[in-house]
């Protein structure tokens, strides 16, 4: 219970200490920083059109987290979301596009299973520099980024370029039929569901399932998880797979749910936003969905706030940093807070 | 002489070149990182002190019309932005990666909306040294153009691998680097050493990204640094935390990195994005082939946790 009460309090005091500092410097840079904090609510969720932008971009941003907070709870500091979602979205089009004319149940069936595949790889390959190289993981697969990246616009700019295709280069078109749809009436594509299913589904896993305990107790004590003859690096390979697998969904959608293309929009900060997500969350995967939705809700106000006050669109990034910053920080409040700790019966 | 030796040559040539011009921001990064890393710390986000640096450079060149005033400034962006990643890193349980990556996010944020007006402006370039002048091939003479910065850092890495090994003050970082229980009982306060030393190495860093909008590709734009300032940590790896070796890993990397414009420019465009990755897939190879499952890197600080 108070162990609760503080992983809430803790990480909300430092989003207001966030928005404070934020505050501070959009005054700075002399703007109004009470009408800029109310545009980020409006924009995010004042209404239904604004919902709807803030959990389309919430989607991805669940699934990339799931890819830096699943290693992160065997203990590995994962920051290549990113690559694994181009990856995932550049291979899953590529099958997409070869098998276009089947069944479309089949062809997004097979672009997710590609997707998830090899995105799994790609990170799965970080897990194994790891364990049998001991190469730094977050080194290795920030590299990786860039190698997919590389990799994705020579395919796209060269092999499967749709020469149609002229002021924004793109692959081929995976077909309209074979497109994720939008929820009912509204403007929120299929890839939510993807999003809100992984994240639970992975949540259980954590929880309930011995894999779970043992991913945590290697994330606790990796030495004591070898003495008691945990398979560690059998669980360090599958958690990174895993987690490469739910960012190359996040791809997966960007193709089918929205660009219908593979191109260079696939590579647009999704990864690198979902770390911050993972650590604002704490790595459990059910925090993942409310954090993933409202940092999708701070990237979809990004647009008002350049209109309305012709700021920076890296304005949303400043605030993003800063919130990253603060949450580190305040790591360091927990179990200091005196009311926030159970109460331990003392005897004479 | 053949058609295609002579194209060969000029591949060459400017390989060569580009070493010494793409190298020179690896160069001060990795001088930077190698002498906050020899205090026994890590620091990640050198890429925002990179771009933070490129950035503040550029803008102040632009309104003071002085490029080294900018370098000057870069340096104490960089410092400042060290400053900051030390403060956070010296309490407890905080996780210097993550701040370092973190660091990394706010620093481009920053980099980005600080530098929205400067996007346009020409500022003043840094001088280079003409030493190609008495060559009629325009390739040598581009490869011959020597600049400022570089000498300096050539400079700089044989003193700092002097200063760590007979400066008082370089045996004061080393031993906070490889023992804090030793340090504390020599009565050094171990924390102020190692701010001290993330904030040189920041300003080394930051004078790096002011070579990158000041000098090559010498203009300011939010895709200017991409990964430098991390290939900088594989890099310090792989010159066994020695000064003089990060020189020679700077070189081969700028060379990685100017092979794929150097093929292109003698009309070489096949897998040209492929070959954009080869400094990453090189330093991920030298990651690979340095790091062992055992044993401990040779020359590694001995305070330094889980790289």
């Amino acid at each position: 219970m108070f162990k609760l009460l503080e992983s809430l309090l803790i990480p909300i005091a430092a989003l207001v200490l966030s928005l404070v500092l934020f505050s501070v410097f959009i005054w700075f840079s002399g703007t109004n920083a009470f009408e800029v904090l109310g545009a980020i609510y409006r924009g995010a969720f004042g209404s239904w059109f604004s919902w709807q932008n803030t959990l389309v971009r919430s989607a991805p941003l669940m699934l990339t987290a799931l890819c830096t907070a699943l290693p992160a709870r065997i203990g590995l500091i994962n920051i290549g979301g990113e690559g694994a979602m181009v990856v995932g979205g550049v291979f899953a089009t590529l099958v997409g596009i070869s098998i276009n004319g089947m069944p479309p149940f089949i062809v997004i069936s097979a672009m997710v299973l590609a997707g998830m595949l090899t995105a799994g790889m790609w990170i799965g390959m970080v897990g194994a520099l790891k364990h049998f190289r001991n190469v730094n993981e977050t080194i290795s697969s920030l590299l990786l980024n860039y190698i997919a990246i590389a990799i994705m616009s020579y395919l796209v700019l060269g092999p499967m370029r749709d020469p149609a295709t002229l002021n924004n280069p793109s692959s081929f078109h995976i077909g309209v039929a074979n497109m994720i749809g939008n929820i009912g009436e509204s403007s929120i594509h299929g890839g939510l569901i993807f999003g809100l299913v992984v994240c639970l589904v992975l949540w259980i896993l954590m929880r309930y399932t011995t894999f779970g305990f043992s991913v945590d107790v290697i994330g606790g004590n990796i030495r004591a998880a070898q003495i008691s003859g945990l398979p560690v690096g059998k669980l360090i390979l599958i958690t990174c797979f895993l987690g490469g697998a739910a960012a190359g969904i996040a791809g997966v959608i960007e193709v089918a749910a929205v660009q219908g293309r593979a191109n260079l929009s696939l590579n647009s900060g999704y990864g690198y936003a979902g770390i911050l997500v993972a650590f604002l969350a704490r790595h459990n995967p059910l925090a993942i969905i409310p954090v993933a939705i409202l940092l999708g809700g701070i990237r979809a106000s990004s647009g008002l706030l350049q209109r309305g006050f012709d700021l920076p669109d890296a304005t949303t990034m400043v605030l993003q940093g800063i919130i990253f910053i603060v949450i580190l920080a305040s790591e360091f409040m927990y179990g200091r807070i005196k009311w926030l700790q159970p109460r331990v019966a003392t005897h004479a | 002489m053949l058609e295609s030796d002579v194209s060969y040559l000029s591949v060459v040539i400017a390989v060569l070149g580009g070493a010494i011009r793409v190298g020179t921001p690896f160069l001060f990064v990795s001088l930077g990182e190698c002498l906050t890393e020899k205090s026994g710390r890590i620091n990640l986000g050198l890429e925002a002190n990179l771009i933070m640096g490129a950035m503040s450079g550029y803008g102040i060149a632009y309104l003071s019309g002085s490029a080294w005033l900018g370098v000057l400034v870069a340096g104490m962006t960089g410092l400042v932005l060290g400053m900051v990643h030390s403060l956070l890193c010296q309490q407890e349980r905080v996780n210097d990666i993550a701040v370092g990556i973190a660091m990394m996010m706010f620093g481009t944020g920053l980099a980005f909306y600080l530098g929205k007006p400067f996007i346009q402006p020409v500022a003043p370039r840094l001088p280079a040294l003409e030493l190609g002048a008495w060559v009629d091939s325009p390739v040598l003479k581009s490869a011959l153009e020597i600049n400022a910065l570089f000498i300096i850092g050539v400079i700089l890495a044989p003193l700092m691998a002097w200063f760590f090994r007979y400066a008082r003050w370089g045996l004061i970082v080393r031993t906070v680097g490889e023992s804090r229980d030793a340090a504390l009982a020599m009565g050094l306060n171990v924390n102020l050493v190692r701010m001290y030393a993330t904030m040189a190495g920041g300003f080394l860093a930051g004078v790096g990204g002011s070579f990158l909008s000041l000098y090559y590709p010498g203009s300011w734009n939010e895709g200017l640094s991409s990964g430098q300032g991390l290939m900088a940590v594989a890099l310090v790896i792989f010159a066994r935390w020695n000064p003089v070796y990060c020189l020679y890993a700077s070189l081969l990397f700028g060379g990685a990195a100017a092979l794929g414009p150097a093929l292109q420019s003698v009309g070489i465009n096949q897998g040209y994005y492929l070959f954009n990755a080869a400094p990453y897939i090189l330093t991920l190879g030298i990651m690979i082939a340095t790091s062992s499952r055992k044993q401990r890197f040779a020359g590694m600080p001995g305070e330094m946790s889980n790289i």
